[in-house]
């Protein structure tokens, strides 16, 4: 909400400088956005006279002027056509900066003739779009005087941001009413200040206004004002509408803005030799539309309460009016509305329509109820002091909601018990008068809020007033109570999961990446699509809830890799989202992983680069899964990581045969390429939830101490067939004998040469770990014996 | 004696010019050895009365003991430069360059996020969380922005539309949505859990708006205390002692100004003291004030909502970005960078694993 000082002071009899007001603004709670002078950047502009005017030499379209700022003839080439002498303009000395370009003035020649500043055109000043020709003044402006004095333009603008709490503040009066509570001058009284305007002498009955929808619009007061003239405002209220960048329209409409913007009060005029018959306020039919003042036609629905004539809607209520009515040049007789429309209506048909106006923001906070009447006085007495003409009777169609807001129950010590600071109850009931509202005071405090505060529900309300102008800073910093002793530990272990992940997969050398949560249904559908589609996402990139980690890390790998870099690692922690069958959400943290372009860059040592393999991702998946403290001995490795990944060439890590912990692999070639990504590309994701959490029971850890006897180890060369996976035979080699056998590692793999068509060669290095005593030859016989029984039961032989 | 003397001078003589080892063997093969001339000698000794070995003996000891000597001594020499002369063959560059072993980095929001658990945790906060996709009753109505309320348009909210509605938090159908704000966890919280309550939850949140300084994803904290004569005295104090500690800075100062949000009342907005350095606004000082969050005390409407009485349970809450807090301490300045996953930023602005932010070590890094 912007507004002058100027304006500020019609309300506010103050003393107060201009950074007294910024201050107080914002203490109590009316933000201050910005501040801007018009008169700073019109600094070094003077009002000139043009003495002489004379052909350029050199150019057909210039002229060589002499023009008197003040300090005598200085010579300035003009390109403007309506440069003559005798024109009165505005001058920019040399060094002065056009605030339109910021270009710096300079004595300069032109074609070959000294120039020593500029006559202006109203654009360069950024006073208007006219760039026709130099701005024109009246002969007797004076010369010499700086035009920002001139044009009364030395009045700071201020804008604040009104919170959705503050309708009341979205007029300039109840800005200063908050200012004078505050305590930085006296609000003076709407009569007074209206006080030059004509009084009215109601002359023939009110216009024929009703409300057939008392829900949206409650009350619809109406008068009309006949022979009216109407055309341009006078200078003062251009002046100030403009200096908030309102665009003066005509009188009459420019009335309602001013009104708006100074009381808080939207209003709607209309001409009446448009309207067929009398007005009424409805809800709108099905089908209907309006061609509404943006130049927009919109459909309505029934739910919207709209204003129309026996033939036609309009104005949308509260909201914008139509286009086809609104008072014009020529108007004569005209209509003025003041309603009251009710918030709520108004906000849902806002939405609907996506249509924004000053007066639905003012209308759906709710504007205030017990003005209608004074607002449509001094409407009406504006347009007859502006337009002259004749006013009618007041047409009451309807009550507004003026029921007294009264909060019972109210203590003056809730103030300190809410806030920590004490306020004297007689300065709590001197400030909540300055605010309008009144006070009855006994055993508790019964607060009747005034009509235009209708956030005031509670006593906390209460509080709040009296603390926003007694003051925020007063409120003193209060420790919280602390626990006894050093803090505890707070984390939950999902927590202590996530922070170990990430903090074991960065040691790793990957890089940790937030993407999107949502992504594109192309991206989603290889992992299944996804269970949740916005209904009202930015772009089709971001529209499904992303059901893998995979799909944004691709992205992010793609971008890297047309940036240049040669290998990525990177990770994301997040969720991936799900819904339950109740509807509900289902959201599993994960972390999710992708490896792609080289391992290792081409070296001096080992020559040419190397990709990543799908027993890198399986490697980090592994570390990781130690790193979180997981049952790494007892997962068991299956196939199937799903549709993303290389068939032959990806694996999951399971729990027990549904629980999968961990995917991993090569992605699939078909993936990779839909991600523009060249290559092998390696991912893996590791469903953190999935991992059951270790119940800790102390600090204590099992009892140990290392064997006194080294371990031997046993080398054992099995010919298995060729689809035996190799962790079948190292369980079953590890199942041998649980007594002596503390480890199998298979080193070894081989086909070809010696070994059968269909069948390779597994190599497995036992360790056995004696207990007491070393092993003799026959417990060595036997554990081998056992370890080629257990082999076989697999299909493996000894090989010979 | 004299013919003692010059098989010592000539076999010495020749071990001294040996000039490889098998040389060295074949003189000590040829004087030690079984057949060798020293070894002829020392036989010569069994033979020999006591007074002729009492003469001779001292002498082939003698004798033995350093042709002995010198072969051991010239065979070290020879090793060692035989040693020397492979090394020096062994010779490589140094200054070739070693394969780099890969650096990963830590997102500057999850150590923000990890710093803030630290800093709450002393002040005996808990860190809770809730979904991301939440009901209308928890994200707007349980905390007092009934459906017509116009901060519910000041959300830009995603929705799931009119297919994928489920039960809200008051057990009735509600429509699902993007929660616009982490406050829904302070709705979950006090439902779920006994006052007193001390929490903060920090997590991804989302509005339907997009650009320079806006993403339609971000992260905030939420801060709640529910508990027994909690002021907005007690929420400044919390504020300023957590930021105080984020930023290592003792000279931060607070401002609170009225602010408005439908689920706190009174609401105050907090500001941060901030200095300028070479043009940048650091936290900190007192060149000015800068906006940081929302904040309040907790309205009694939300309080009900959640089965507790306002008249026995009062506190206070606040929010705040993180992604905003992480580019306030670290100085980052385009917010977009954050959820771009460019390994180069991520590598710049990212932190070393072992960071781990501690109260001894610092919550900074």
């Amino acid at each position: 909400m912007k507004f002058t000082l100027s304006w500020l002071k019609e309300h506010l009899e103050t003393d107060a400088t201009l950074d007294e007001v910024l201050v107080a603004l914002t203490d109590v709670g009316l933000e201050v956005e910005g501040v801007e002078n018009p008169a700073e950047k019109l600094a070094g502009f003077k009002i000139a006279k043009v003495l002489t005017a004379a052909p350029h030499p050199q150019a057909d379209k210039l002229q060589v002027l002499s023009v008197d700022a003040g300090d005598g003839p200085m010579q300035v080439v003009c390109g403007a056509p309506n440069a003559r002498a005798g024109l009165v303009g505005v001058f920019g000395t040399p060094g002065t900066t056009v605030p339109a370009n910021g270009m710096v003035l300079r004595v300069a020649a032109i074609r070959g003739v000294e120039s020593n500043g500029m006559m202006c055109s109203s654009r360069e000043l950024e006073l208007g779009d006219d760039h026709e020709g130099i701005i024109e003044l009246p002969a007797d402006a004076p010369v010499g005087t700086a035009f920002a004095d001139y044009a009364q333009l030395d009045d700071p603008v201020i804008d604040v941001s009104i919170t959705p709490n503050r309708q009341d503040c979205m007029g300039v009066r109840g800005i200063a009413r908050d200012l004078a509570a505050k305590g930085l001058g006296r609000l003076r009284a709407l009569d007074d200040i209206v006080a030059m305007l004509p009084q009215i002498a109601p002359d023939g009955p009110g216009p024929d206004v009703r409300t057939d929808d008392p829900d949206g619009c409650p009350a619809f007061y109406a008068q009309s004002v006949h022979s009216v003239s109407n055309g341009p405002a006078p200078e003062w209220l251009q002046r100030r509408l403009k200096a908030i960048g309102q665009k003066p329209i005509s009188a009459l409409v420019d009335i309602t803005n001013f009104i708006m913007i100074g009381l808080g009060r939207p209003l709607h005029v209309y001409d009446m030799a448009s309207l067929k018959g009398g007005l009424v306020a409805r809800k709108a039919m099905a089908g209907e539309q309006v061609l509404a003042l943006n130049g927009k036609t919109y459909a309505l629905t029934e739910t919207m309460t709209v204003i129309a004539d026996a033939e036609t809607v309009h104005d949308i209520g509260g909201i914008m009016g139509g286009e086809h009515s609104g008072a014009q040049d020529g108007t004569t007789d005209v209509l003025i509305e003041c309603a009251y429309f009710t918030p709520e209506t108004i906000a849902q048909t806002g939405q609907a329509l996506a249509l924004t106006s000053d007066a639905r923001q003012r209308f759906e906070r709710g504007v205030d109820p017990a003005f209608l009447d004074e607002g449509l006085a001094i409407a009406t007495r504006l347009v007859l002091a502006l337009c002259g003409g004749k006013a009618s009777a007041v047409t009451r169609a309807g009550t507004p909601p003026t029921q007294p807001n009264i909060v019972t129950g109210y203590l003056p010590e809730m103030v300190e018990g809410l806030a920590g600071v004490s306020v004297a109850p007689d300065r709590q009931q001197a400030i909540l008068a300055s605010l309008g509202f009144t006070v009855e005071s006994g055993e508790t405090w019964a607060v009747t809020a005034p009509s235009w505060r209708r956030d005031i529900a509670g006593t906390a309300d209460i509080v709040e007033e009296v603390v926003r102008i007694e003051g925020l800073d007063k409120v003193p910093s209060t420790p919280l109570p602390r626990a006894p002793g050093v803090a505890r530990p707070t984390a939950t272990p999902l927590q202590l999961v996530e922070r170990r992940a990430r903090r074991a997969a960065a040691a790793h050398g990957l890089n940790e990446a937030i993407n999107w949560s949502f992504i594109s249904e192309a991206e989603a559908a290889p992992f299944g699509g996804g269970d949740w589609t916005l209904a009202n996402p930015i772009s089709e990139d971001m529209k499904v809830m992303r059901p893998t980690l995979l799909a944004g890390l691709l992205s992010a790998a793609r971008r890297n890799a047309d940036r240049g870099a040669a290998s990525v690692r990177l990770f994301e922690i997040g969720r991936r989202y799900f819904r339950d069958t109740d509807g509900s959400s289902s959201e599993h943290p994960t972390l999710g992983l992708v490896m792609a372009g080289e391992k290792q860059p081409r070296g001096w040592q080992d020559g040419k680069a190397k990709a990543f393999d799908a027993f890198d991702a399986k490697a980090e998946v592994l570390a990781l899964l130690t790193a979180i403290d997981a049952p790494v001995a007892k997962l068991q490795m299956m196939g199937d990581a799903g549709h993303a990944y290389h068939p032959g060439q990806s694996g999951t890590l399971r729990l027990g045969p549904k629980t999968v912990v961990a995917a991993y692999g090569v992605l699939h070639p078909r993936l990779a390429r839909a991600f523009d990504l060249d290559g092998t590309v390696v991912a893996a994701e590791i469903y953190l939830d999935a991992i059951p959490q270790r119940k800790k029971s102390g600090f204590m850890r099992a009892p140990y101490a290392p064997p006194a006897l080294q371990a031997v180890t046993r080398d054992f060369a099995f010919l298995v067939p060729e689809a035996l996976e190799g962790d079948a035979l190292v369980r079953a080699v590890r199942g041998a004998d649980r007594n002596a056998i503390v480890e199998a590692r298979l080193f070894d793999v081989f086909a070809g040469q010696g070994v059968p068509e269909g069948h390779k060669s597994l190599a497995i290095e036992v360790t056995l770990q004696p207990g007491e005593k070393s092993f003799t030859d026959d417990e060595l016989k036997g554990i081998a014996e056992r370890i080629v029984a257990a082999a076989g039961k697999v299909g493996a032989s000894l090989r010979g | 004696m004299s013919e003692i003397t010059s098989l010592r001078d000539g076999l010495l003589a020749d071990i001294a010019t040996a000039d490889t080892l098998d040389a060295v063997e074949a003189l000590r093969v040829g004087a030690l050895g079984k057949s060798g001339v020293v070894t002829g000698l020392l036989k010569t000794l069994g033979a020999m009365t006591p007074e002729e070995r009492q003469a001779k003996g001292p002498a082939i000891h003698d004798l033995r003991e350093s042709v002995t000597a010198a072969i051991t001594a010239r065979k070290a020499a020879l090793e060692s430069a035989a040693l020397d002369a492979r090394l020096a063959a062994e010779r490589i560059d140094m200054s070739l360059p070693a394969q780099p072993v890969p650096q990963g980095s830590v997102h500057p929001v999850s150590q923000v996020m990890d710093e803030l658990a630290e800093i709450f945790a002393d002040l005996g906060f808990s860190v809770a969380t809730g979904p991301e996709i939440e009901d209308d009753w928890r994200n707007f109505t349980a905390l007092n922005i009934p459906e017509t309320h116009p901060a519910r348009a000041m959300h830009d909210t995603f929705y799931f539309g009119d297919n994928a509605r489920a039960t809200g938090g008051d057990g009735n159908p509600a429509a699902m949505l993007l929660r616009t704000h982490t406050s829904p966890v302070q709705i979950r919280t006090m439902m779920n859990e006994a006052p007193p309550i001390r929490i903060i939850a920090p997590g991804r949140v989302y509005r339907s708006d997009s650009d320079a300084t806006h993403t339609p994803m971000f992260h905030q904290i939420e801060g709640l205390v529910i508990d027994k004569g909690i002021t907005l005295g007690h929420l400044k104090w919390t504020l300023e002692t957590f930021l105080k500690a984020y930023f290592e800075r003792d000279d931060l100062a607070i401002r609170l100004r009225p602010s408005f949000f439908p689920f706190t009342e009174p609401s105050v907005e907090f500001d941060a003291s901030y200095s300028l350095v070479n043009g940048q606004r650091v936290l900190g000082g007192n060149d000015g004030f800068m906006e940081l969050g929302g904040s309040g005390m907790v309205h009694p409407n939300v309080i009900r909502a959640c089965g507790l009485d306002p008249q026995e349970w009062q506190g206070f809450a606040f929010g705040i970005g993180v992604d905003r807090l992480a580019m306030l301490k670290y100085g980052m300045n385009d917010l977009r960078a954050f959820f771009d996953g460019d390994l180069r930023w991520l590598r710049h602005y990212g932190f070393s694993a072992l960071d781990v932010p501690t109260l001894s070590g610092g919550v900074g890094a």
